[in-house]
C-alpha cells in the first residue's frame, strides 16, 4: 500500500482547525458538543459510506436527501398506524434497498446515465413524500409503544451516541467490503475502466448494482437515525441537500467522481471534517447564513492543496526515472 | 518523439533544426516549427466529425461561427489525398482503426510540414492501405518535407528508406545508408542479435474439436453465417481486410456481443452470453484494443494478471501475498520484464503489457486462447517470445484462434489460415503451403483463388 497523502492532507486540516478553534472556545470540548457532533457524524458518516461505494463505481446518486424524506415521513406514519417497530424498521430498510435496486438496474440494463437516473429520484421521492403526508410535519411524539426504539437510536452506549457506534460497525464492514473483499476489488476494476473488467470476466452490472443496492440501504439506516434526531419531517425540506453532503465527504477523502479511487477512512475523515466545520460556524458565532461558504472553502482547499500535492509527486517520480 | 513533440523536456543534448538549436518547451511550439508527429495511439476525438477533427484548434471562420462549408469542401479534398473514401461529416467514433489512422495523417499533411513523423502508421492498416500510405509519402518527400518513418515492419522500412537508423533500449544502435538496408541487417542492430523469421515448426498433431461455431451471425454481419472449427493443439490464422468481421466474430464468440448460432465447446452445446461465461468455460480473447479493453492501464500488473481469476487465488477475502505469488508467477511464465508486480502497467512498453493480457488467460488453463493481432506494435524481440509462446500452448493441446492482419505473422505461425471477407469466410488454406498471394486474393474476395486440395469451408 501506498502512503495515502490525500487522508494525511485531510487528517491535518482537521486537527489543525480542531486545536485552532479549542484555544479560541474551551466549549469545543465540552461534553454535550461532542455528543451531538459525534451523533451527527455517526448520521452522516453511514450514507456517505454507501454514496463512496456508488462514486467508486464512477457513479452518483443523488436521490439520497429526497429519501431521507420518503422513508423518514414513511416511518413515522407506518408507526403511527401501529404497525410493530420491528417490521416498520425493516419495511424502512427494505425500501431504501429496492430503490437502490431500481437505480442500479437503470443504470446497467437500460444504460441511463447515473446522474440522471437518481435526479429524477431526486425529485420522485420528494414529490411522493410531499404528497402522501399532504405536506403535513410528521414526528414520532411520545414515541408511545415503542419508546425503546427511540431510546435506542438517540441514546448512547456508555457516553457514545449510538449512531456514531453504528458508524463504527458500518465501517468496518465497508472496509472488509471495500478493502478486503473480492467485491471490493471488482469495484476497483470496474471503475477504473468498466470495459476491461468485463472483458476479464467481471459480471459488471451486478458489481454496479450491489453498489446502489448498498448505498440505498445505508441511506435507508441514516434515515431512520435522522427522522429520530430530527423528531420532526416536514416532507418538502427534511433532507434537503444532504446527498451534497455525502458527496463532498467523498470527494474531500480522495474518492474521484471519475470511479475506481477512495477509500472507507478517508470518506470518514471528510464526513468528520464537515461536520467539524458546521459545528465551529456555530460555536465561533459565525453567522450561520457563511456555513454554506465556509464548508465550499475547505473543500476547494483540500481538493486544490491535494491536485498540487499530486503534481508535485509526480514531478518528482518523472526526474527519478 | 515525444520530446521533439514537446510533450516532455529532454534531459540534456539539443535539437537542431536547419541547422539552427531550437527547444521546443511545449506541443504547440513544435507544431510553430512545421514538425508535425502522427502518433502510434491515436488521438482524435470521436465525438466529433472527420471535418473537425482535421481543422481542430484551427477553424476557419466567417465571422464568430465556424465556416462548416470551407471545412467540409477542404476536409473531402485531404480526405481524396490519403485515400479514405468517406464523408468529412463522419463522426470519428464510426470509423475503423485504420481509417482513423488516415485521417490522422491527413491531419498532419494539412498544415504546413517540414518534417513529418510516423509513428507505426500501418500498424493498424491493410496491405493496399499501406501501400496507398508509402505512394503518399513518395509524393511528400518529392515536395521536399522531410519524413521520419517508425515502423516494425521491415518490408516496408526496406521499400521507403534513403537511411536506416535503429534505436535500442534509448540509444542509436546504428545506421544503414540506401543500398545496405536488408531484412537481417535491420533486425540485427535492432535485437544485436540474429531473429530466424522461418516458420515456427509445430511438435503436436491437431487432437479433437476444441470450439466449433456453427452459423454464427454478428451483429455487424447480420446475414452472413460463419461456420468455423478450432482444433486443439492447432494454431488457425485468420487473415482478411481491416473490417472483414474477424473481430466482431471474435468479440461475439467470447460474449461481448450478442450473436446467433451455435457454438460448442468439446462437442457439447453451449452458451456463451458474457465474457464471464465464455471464461468459466475455458475460452480466452486477448483483444484487438489492448490498451482499453485488454487491460487497466492505471493499474498495476498484479492487479491485472489476477483480476479474472480473483476466486481461484482467494477463498472469501482477498490475500496479498498469494496473489502477490500468483503474479510473480505470471510474469515469469511469460517473461514479463517488469521491475515489480507493483509497476503500473502502462508504464511498460506494448509487448510487456500483451505478455501480461497473454499471461493472465495461461494462469487459468485455457482451451481456446483467441488473440486479435497479438503482435500489433510490439518490437520484434518480444514478437518472437510471443510467437514462440504461443507455439508451445498450442502444443500442450490448447486451440490457438490467431486473428491477424500481419501477412508474415499468419505465414509463419499458422497451422490452417482462414480467410475472411465482408463477414463471410472466404476460403482455407494449409498453413505450410499458404502463399502471401492466395491469402490476398481470398481477403479480397476472390474466391477462386482458393487452393482447391484443401477444400472450401464456406458454401
Amino acid at each position: 500500500m501506498k502512503p495515502r497523502s490525500k487522508e494525511l492532507g485531510i487528517l491535518v486540516i482537521l486537527i489543525l482547525l480542531v486545536v485552532a478553534s479549542a484555544l479560541k472556545n474551551p466549549n469545543v470540548y465540552s461534553g454535550a458538543n461532542l455528543q451531538n457532533t459525534g451523533r451527527l457524524i455517526g448520521i452522516y458518516g453511514i450514507f456517505s459510506l454507501g454514496m463512496g461505494l456508488v462514486i467508486i463505481t464512477g457513479g452518483i446518486d443523488l436521490s439520497v436527501g429526497s429519501l431521507f424524506a420518503l422513508l423518514g415521513v414513511g416511518l413515522a406514519m407506518m408507526l403511527e398506524k401501529g404497525i410493530h417497530p420491528v417490521l416498520a424498521l425493516s419495511i424502512t430498510m427494505a425500501g431504501g434497498a429496492l430503490v437502490g435496486w431500481t437505480h442500479g438496474l437503470l443504470v446497467t440494463r437500460m444504460k441511463l446515465q447515473p446522474f440522471v437516473v437518481t435526479l429524477c429520484g431526486l425529485l420522485l421521492y420528494r414529490g411522493v413524500a410531499r404528497t402522501i403526508t399532504e405536506d403535513a410535519t410528521k414526528g414520532f411524539g411520545d414515541a408511545t409503544g415503542f419508546e425503546w426504539l427511540k431510546a435506542a437510536v438517540t441514546g448512547s452506549v456508555i457516553g457514545v451516541p449510538v449512531p456514531l457506534v453504528l458508524l463504527v460497525g458500518f465501517a468496518i464492514v465497508t472496509y472488509v467490503l471495500l478493502h478486503k473483499s473480492i467485491y471490493g476489488r471488482y469495484l476497483f476494476a470496474v471503475g477504473k475502466n468498466e470495459e476491461a473488467a468485463r472483458y476479464a470476466g467481471i459480471n459488471t452490472r451486478s458489481v454496479i448494482t450491489w453498489a446502489y443496492i448498498l448505498c440505498g440501504f445505508f441511506a435507508a439506516v441514516s434515515a431512520i437515525l435522522l427522522a429520530f434526531y430530527t423528531n420532526s419531517i416536514a416532507a418538502s425540506t427534511h433532507g434537503n441537500f444532504y446527498e451534497l453532503y455525502a458527496v463532498a465527504a467523498a470527494v474531500l477523502g480522495g474518492c474521484s467522481l471519475r470511479g475506481g479511487e477512495g477509500t472507507v477512512f478517508g470518506i470518514l475523515l471528510g464526513t468528520t471534517l464537515l461536520q467539524v466545520i458546521r459545528n465551529l460556524v456555530n460555536l465561533l458565532r459565525i453567522p450561520s447564513q457563511l456555513e454554506f461558504a465556509v464548508m465550499a472553502i475547505v473543500i476547494l482547499i483540500g481538493v486544490l492543496a491535494d491536485t498540487l500535492l499530486q503534481r508535485k509527486s509526480n514531478k518528482v517520480k518523472t526526474t527519478k526515472v | 518523439m515525444k520530446i521533439i513533440a514537446g510533450v516532455y523536456q529532454p534531459d540534456e543534448g539539443q535539437i537542431l533544426l536547419n541547422g539552427k538549436n531550437v527547444s521546443f518547451p511545449n506541443p504547440g511550439s513544435s507544431l510553430d516549427s512545421g514538425i508535425r508527429i502522427v502518433f502510434q495511439e491515436l488521438t482524435g476525438l470521436e465525438n466529433l466529425s472527420i471535418g473537425a477533427n482535421l481543422f481542430l484548434g484551427r477553424e476557419p471562420r466567417k465571422g464568430f461561427l465556424i465556416d462548416s462549408k470551407k471545412i467540409n469542401q477542404e476536409s473531402e479534398k485531404i480526405l481524396t489525398k490519403v485515400g479514405l473514401n468517406r464523408s468529412a461529416q463522419t463522426l470519428l467514433g464510426e470509423l475503423s482503426l485504420a481509417e482513423r489512422q488516415l485521417v490522422e495523417i491527413g491531419r498532419a499533411l494539412s498544415m504546413k510540414v517540414q518534417v513529418l513523423i510516423l509513428d507505426e502508421p500501418t500498424s493498424s492498416l491493410t496491405l493496399e492501405e499501406s501501400n496507398r500510405l508509402l505512394t503518399l509519402i513518395q509524393e511528400l518527400k518529392s515536395e521536399g518535407v522531410s519524413i521520419v518513418y517508425i515502423s516494425h515492419r521491415l518490408d516496408e522500412v526496406q521499400a521507403i528508406s534513403d537511411r536506416v537508423v535503429a534505436l535500442r533500449d534509448g540509444k542509436n544502435a546504428g545506421e544503414l545508408a540506401k543500398e545496405a538496408i536488408t531484412h537481417e541487417a535491420m533486425i540485427k542492430m535492432m535485437v544485436g542479435r540474429e531473429v530466424d523469421t522461418s516458420r515456427i515448426q509445430r511438435n503436436a498433431k491437431s487432437g479433437p474439436k476444441a470450439l466449433e461455431l456453427i452459423n454464427i451471425s454478428t451483429e455487424r454481419f447480420p446475414d452472413c453465417k460463419v461456420n468455423l472449427t478450432i482444433k486443439q493443439g492447432e494454431i488457425l490464422g485468420m487473415a482478411g481486410l481491416v473490417g472483414a468481421g474477424r473481430t466482431e466474430l471474435a468479440r461475439a464468440t467470447f460474449g461481448v456481443d450478442p450473436c446467433t448460432g451455435d457454438i460448442s465447446i468439446d462437442g457439447k452445446q453451449t452458451q456463451l452470453r458474457s465474457p464471464h461465461d465464455a471464461i468459466q468455460k475455458g475460452i480466452f480473447l486477448a483483444p484487438e484494443d489492448r490498451r482499453n479493453v485488454g487491460l487497466t492501464l492505471t493499474s498495476t500488473v498484479s492487479d491485472n494478471l489476477t483480476l479474472p481469476n480473483l476466486k481461484t487465488i482467494n477463498k472469501w477475502l482477498t490475500h496479498r501475498s498469494k496473489e502477490e505469488e500468483y503474479a510473480n508467477e505470471g510474469v515469469t511464465k511469460m517473461g514479463v520484464k517488469t521491475a515489480s508486480i507493483d509497476t503500473i502497467i502502462g508504464t511498460l512498453s506494448g509487448g510487456n503489457q500483451q505478455k501480461v493480457v497473454l499471461s493472465r488467460w495461461l494462469m487459468m488453463n485455457p482451451k481456446v486462447l483467441i488473440v486479435d493481432e497479438p503482435t500489433r506494435g510490439i518490437d520484434v524481440g518480444a514478437k518472437a517470445e510471443i510467437y514462440h509462446q504461443l507455439r508451445t500452448l498450442a502444443d500442450q493441446g490448447i486451440g490457438i484462434w490467431m486473428i491477424s492482419s500481419d501477412m508474415e505473422e499468419i505465414l509463419r505461425m499458422s497451422d490452417r489460415v482462414v480467410v475472411m471477407h465482408e463477414g463471410k469466410i472466404s476460403g482455407e488454406l494449409d498453413g505450410e503451403s499458404a502463399t502471401e498471394e492466395q491469402i490476398m486474393a481470398l481477403a479480397v474476395g476472390n474466391t477462386n483463388a482458393t487452393n482447391q486440395q484443401n477444400g472450401v469451408s464456406q458454401s
